[in-house]
């Protein structure tokens, strides 16, 4: 509980700081907004090639728009060394990389959300009454996203040339949830939607996986 | 008068050592401070004096050797005070909000009464709903200070704590530590020089190369240790 009641209070001053400068979410929602256009724009897909390629080109624009976002979540905690406050007052650094995950996430979702009614406009495609099965592959994939890339986060705001070093580590690590969560959300956007549990399955595993790794060695991560 | 902490916490260093790469920061150290002192350390840039304070807070692990807190190490990082170069804070909350953040995460009982206390306690009573960001560095450093007694800590750290203060905030930092070292907390303080917080320390250490290489209580040679400390 001690562990839960910590991450929340980390939580309430990430998403207090977020709110108050709208760094992350702004840039993320301007960089997903500029991909769907431009892409919208160039091929001009008919609605049978947005079902089938829409969805790669999304998950696509979300990773990336991820890599921005992720960036500064461990490096804003080197201003002015909060990272070391945080780790005096803290027993369980768990908690640091809860509330982070949890505030990513949060993040990103938004940014998920208010781009999906864009998409669905520019590429002339409907998700109906496939909403809940979208809204859980989004919640799946973006918390993956946010496991792997808050820990990644944690080492490259460590290193020297830092800015590349968290996308290069991060789009090879996050390929099994692009794949996975692309091939699901086609599924989904078919005239004939089903959603493909066994995917669903795969991206659960991974998010236990990457959060189990993490809360076993997430300390030396943010060892000096 | 901050109130007594409630047990004081003495250290040992045994033969630590660290290693940046191939520069060694500290380099087969080994020191005893005890319970209730208060001990100014003296060195030139790059001697150790912050690799030092990081380790004691466990905030640095060492490469080798140990160190070891009367009373054990378990739950131990909370009751550690620092006042580091670095505010330690965040620019973009209030001077309480800041406060009021830490307090709960170190479980400090009622913590909108102790922060209170402590705003008022640093002279930021009437600025406290201002952004720590349009803050000079004077009050910066007075945030930071009242973050790192939010606990009534045990041991207290202070890396070069007088950096970038005026006379007036220097003054009430000296008080402060003065009053805090009263009241039977372990303070280390690291010092870029003889200054008035230097007065304050009961022993002074000098460092080189990582190593203690002079340590004196109060007496003739007690100036000494802060000469050429500042080069």
């Amino acid at each position: 509980m001690a562990l839960l009641s910590k991450a929340a209070v980390l939580l309430g001053k990430e998403v207090r700081t977020e709110f108050r400068s709208r760094e992350l979410l702004s840039t993320t929602v301007v960089f997903v907004l500029i991909v769907v256009v431009v892409f919208s724009f160039t091929f001009d897909p008919t609605t049978n090639e947005s079902r089938r390629f829409g969805p790669g080109l999304l998950w696509m624009a979300f990773l990336f728009a991820a890599s921005l976002m992720l960036q500064p979540c461990f490096l804003r905690e080197q201003a002015n060394d909060t990272l070391s406050a945080l780790r005096l007052a803290v027993e369980d650094p768990f908690a640091i990389f809860l509330a982070k995950i949890s505030a990513n996430t949060l993040f990103l979702l938004v940014t998920e959300l208010l781009m999906l009614p864009v998409f669905a406009a520019l590429f002339n495609v409907s998700f109906g009454a496939q909403l809940p099965g979208i809204l859980l592959t989004f919640f799946l994939g973006s918390v993956g996203i946010s496991v792997v890339g808050t820990a990644l986060g944690a080492i490259s705001a460590q290193a020297r040339m830092r800015e590349l070093l968290l996308p290069l580590l991060l789009l090879p690590l996050l390929t099994p949830i692009l794949v996975v969560s692309t091939e699901v959300t086609v599924r989904l956007m078919q005239p004939d939607p089903a959603v493909e549990w066994k995917g669903i399955g795969l991206l659960g595993g991974f998010d236990v996986v990457f959060l189990t790794v993490l809360w076993l060695f997430g300390e030396y991560l943010l060892e000096e | 008068m901050p109130a007594a902490p409630e047990r004081p916490i003495g250290l040992q260093f045994d033969q630590v050592e660290k290693r940046y790469g191939a520069v060694y920061a500290l380099r087969n150290l080994t020191l005893a401070i005890g319970a209730g002192e208060c001990v100014a350390i003296a060195g030139r840039n790059g001697s150790g004096k912050t690799t030092l304070l990081r380790v004691a807070a466990r905030l640095v692990q060492p490469g080798k050797g140990t160190v070891s807190y009367s009373g054990g190490a378990d739950g131990l990082r909370p009751r550690i005070g620092f006042v580091a170069h670095a505010t330690m804070v965040y620019d973009e909350l209030t001077a309480e909000e800041n406060l009021l953040f830490f307090a709960k995460l170190q479980a400090v009982v009622n913590p909108k009464k102790r922060v209170a206390e402590l705003l008022k306690e640093v002279g930021l009573e009437e600025r406290k709903d201002s952004l720590v960001r349009t803050f000079s560095r004077g009050m910066r450093q007075r945030v930071a200070i009242a973050r790192a007694l939010l606990p009534q800590p045990s041991l207290l750290l202070f890396d070069e704590p007088g950096t970038g203060l005026d006379a007036e905030s220097g003054a009430w930092l000296t008080a402060h530590i003065g009053k805090l070292r009263d009241s039977g907390s372990t303070v280390l303080m690291s010092l870029h020089g003889e200054s008035e917080l230097a007065r304050l320390a009961t022993r002074a250490i000098r460092l080189e190369g990582g190593g203690v290489i002079a340590d004196t209580r109060r007496g003739a040679m007690f100036q000494s240790i802060f000469a050429g400390a500042g080069s």
